[in-house]
């Protein structure tokens, strides 16, 4: 069983934190991770082939950098790594972006299955596995949260929907995105670790060249969707922070709550707010 | 090969050779010869001192688009049920529709589904494309992406809009790239460009804080998927419209997948997107017994608990409970964000609240932007101060 790997590096997003005065991200301090639900594929990946055999090849788009998750992979288990970088892959929409992995895959002796996460932290799109699956002609199955089995021609998986599952089961070659938490990814082994940082490691990095792509269909020249604009967004919110001891502070909040109109919606606000203005005359 | 070199002009200075980030240059008999792997970057074509170096490549021009014609929205049912966010798309387009001058259409995809074409008719559709076969009984990504791209390349519509469900975003980006059209997610807002004519998507986007508005220039339809809630479904009493099959020739053959059972699990009654209060809690909550003090304000204040993906990630509260880009939008009165710093994709799901709470011991957090009463404080102090404060309130007033 060969199975390619899509993933992706991406900035550690969970952590936030805005410039009060300019509005603007915080770089300083921002992590790059391999992207959490990719880790969830690895790791079904990893399980086939502890079972059937195979080899495990990861493919990502980025720049030289993102090599570090390549080797990160080979610490888990994965066999070798191929990274696509060239100045001409960069600002690509998931039109170009899908477009570039499959013509790489295109390029992979055989592959029996390939397995991505659901949705990369930083664009959220969850278009890319659907995308390389149409590209490379193959059918695709979105939200997976389990593979019940493999065998040579077959997958069934289980795959989550709003208000429940379905099982289902694709011919092969066939293209899965794994759900976030559909399992405990393994943590990377030191020896792997080392290995993959060897000069000799199965680590390759191809270009537009290499792929046989001309530069005007990769990357931003070859996406289809541009962003034209970005803006902070503006909220018409009070925006008021209340200071004073903790006791002091909550009072602030529910009288604050119980004169707006968010009272109605709230009858402990409401009641508490009344007991505060009698409380209070009757101090006076 | 879309990059040649005029022999006549080469004086074989090498500029280009070294210019190559590709190695795709090589010299034969003291002049530049272009090799199979260019990409037609054009770095040769702006060293060459002689203008040697030629290409065929053309800047790339928008095409004309005037014959596309129509607002379009996918119909997703489930077992002849309709998504409520099919409804809401439909009003959108009826907007967008109307200010273009142009009709809007529904896509009715299943089997035995004609019924729901009222239901689509009275919330917008001027028209209803009917596509019924057995093998689109329930959904399956390639049978579906071969419906709507049989009826899309028939009749060329300029605008589709699917809502971003979990088949939604499966059909989607297939169907996007089947037609080689771009394709937006999970937009927030739509509108037209009033000068362009075009539709401007606009979504969340990489960098934590920003929203960014994307164009579809290139390629029509142009499609983007909007989130359940997003927009606000309409009714239009008495209005007309036209229910118009489509035949769809499909074979088993072309359908590589089969769903073999479909389960459907019973919801705990967590409906956020109607809560009038919510308590959400984030990564400084700090633990699952810190979600069990959020429940006892939840049931305080008559509310329901929600948290953010980290909280979810962590285990603390199940993903049904995730508020943002990735989980449910909601619009309660009062959403009370505990611990939560405030990342876009989570503001994305519930900017759209009355009001809003924001305790967090770090006063950068950007959720205090987004906030109308701030406390930068403990979440493990402020709020089961709150809930004593409202416990006197509620056990003041008789019956409650």
């Amino acid at each position: 069983m060969d199975i390619v790997v899509l993933v992706k590096q991406v900035p550690n997003t969970t952590d936030v934190k805005l410039d009060k005065n300019t509005g603007n991200l915080i770089r300083e301090g921002l992590e790059s991770i391999m992207n959490p639900d990719d880790r969830n594929a690895l790791e079904f990946a990893l399980q086939i082939k502890a079972e059937y055999g195979g080899t495990i090849t990861m493919v990502s788009m980025g720049p030289p950098q993102a090599v570090d998750v390549l080797s990160e992979a080979m610490g888990m288990g994965a066999d070798k790594g191929l990274l696509l970088s060239d100045m001409a892959f960069a600002g690509a929409d998931t039109w170009a972006t899908s477009y570039t992995l499959g013509k790489a895959i295109e390029k992979i002796e055989r592959f029996d299955l390939i397995i991505c996460g659901r949705q990369a932290i930083d664009g959220d799109t969850a278009q890319i596995g659907p995308q390389v699956a149409d590209f490379l002609d193959i059918p695709q199955i979105t939200y997976v949260t389990d593979i019940e089995t493999v065998s040579n021609k077959e997958v069934i998986v289980k795959r989550r929907l709003e208000d429940g599952h379905e099982r289902v089961a694709s011919q092969l070659p066939a293209l899965l995105t794994i759900l976030g938490g559909a399992n405990n990814p393994r943590y990377p082994n030191i020896g792997g670790l080392l290995a993959a940082c060897e000069e000799n490691a199965p680590l390759a990095a191809w270009n537009a060249a290499d792929i046989g792509v001309m530069v005007n269909d990769v990357g931003l020249a070859g996406s289809l969707t541009h962003v034209i604009k970005t803006y902070v967004p503006k909220f018409k919110r009070q925006g008021e922070t209340l200071e004073g001891t903790t006791a002091e502070v909550v009072r602030q909040l529910i009288q604050h709550l119980g004169k707006s109109e968010g009272a109605s919606a709230c009858k402990a606000v409401a009641a508490t707010c009344r007991l505060m203005a009698d409380t209070k005359q009757e101090g006076i | 090969m879309t990059v040649w070199v005029e022999t006549d002009l080469c004086d074989g200075c090498r500029r280009c050779l070294k210019a190559c980030p590709y190695g795709a240059i090589d010299m034969k008999a003291k002049k530049a010869v272009v090799l199979d792997h260019c990409t037609s970057c054009g770095a040769c074509i702006q060293v060459c001192k002689n203008e040697a170096m030629l290409t065929d490549v053309v800047p790339r021009e928008i095409p004309d688009f005037t014959d596309r014609q129509g607002v379009w929205v996918f119909a997703e049912q489930r077992k002849g049920q309709l998504t409520r966010v099919s409804l809401e798309l439909l009003g959108k387009a009826r907007s967008l529709g109307e200010e273009l001058g142009q009709q809007t259409a529904a896509l009715l995809v299943g089997n035995g589904v004609s019924g729901l074409g009222e239901t689509l008719i009275s919330h917008g559709a001027d028209k209803v494309f009917l596509m019924e076969h057995a093998l689109l009984d329930v959904y399956r990504s390639e049978p579906y992406t071969i419906a709507m791209e049989t009826v899309i390349r028939d009749h060329r519509p300029n605008i589709l809009l699917v809502g971003a469900t979990h088949i939604g975003r499966d059909l989607a980006p297939r169907l996007a790239h089947r037609l080689g059209v771009g394709l937006t997610a999970d937009c927030t807002e739509l509108t037209i460009d009033p000068g362009e004519k075009i539709l401007l998507q606009t979504r969340p986007a990489f960098g934590g804080n920003v929203m960014a508005t994307i164009a579809n220039r290139y390629s029509r339809p142009q499609m983007a998927t909007v989130r359940p809630g997003v927009m606000k479904a309409e009714e239009f009493p008495g209005h007309k419209g036209e229910l118009v099959n489509i035949e769809i020739s499909l074979t088993s053959e072309m359908v590589r997948t089969e769903v073999l059972d479909s389960i459907k699990e019973e919801k705990r009654a967590v409906e956020l997107s109607s809560a009038k209060v919510i308590i959400a809690g984030g990564r400084g909550v700090g633990n699952a017994q810190g979600f069990e003090v959020l429940r006892e304000l939840a049931a305080v204040m008559d509310g329901e608990v929600a948290g953010t993906r980290v909280a979810v990630e962590e285990g603390w509260i199940s993903s049904d409970h995730q508020v943002g880009q990735t989980g449910v939008t909601v619009r309660p009165e009062i959403y009370i964000a505990c611990g939560i710093s405030g990342a876009i994709q989570h503001r994305a799901g519930m900017m759209n609240s009355r009001y809003v709470v924001a305790i967090n011991n770090d006063p950068r957090a950007p959720i205090f932007q987004v906030a109308d009463w701030g406390i930068v404080g403990d979440v493990t102090e402020i709020v089961p101060e709150l809930i004593e404060q409202l416990k006197q309130g509620r056990e003041n007033v008789i019956g409650l």
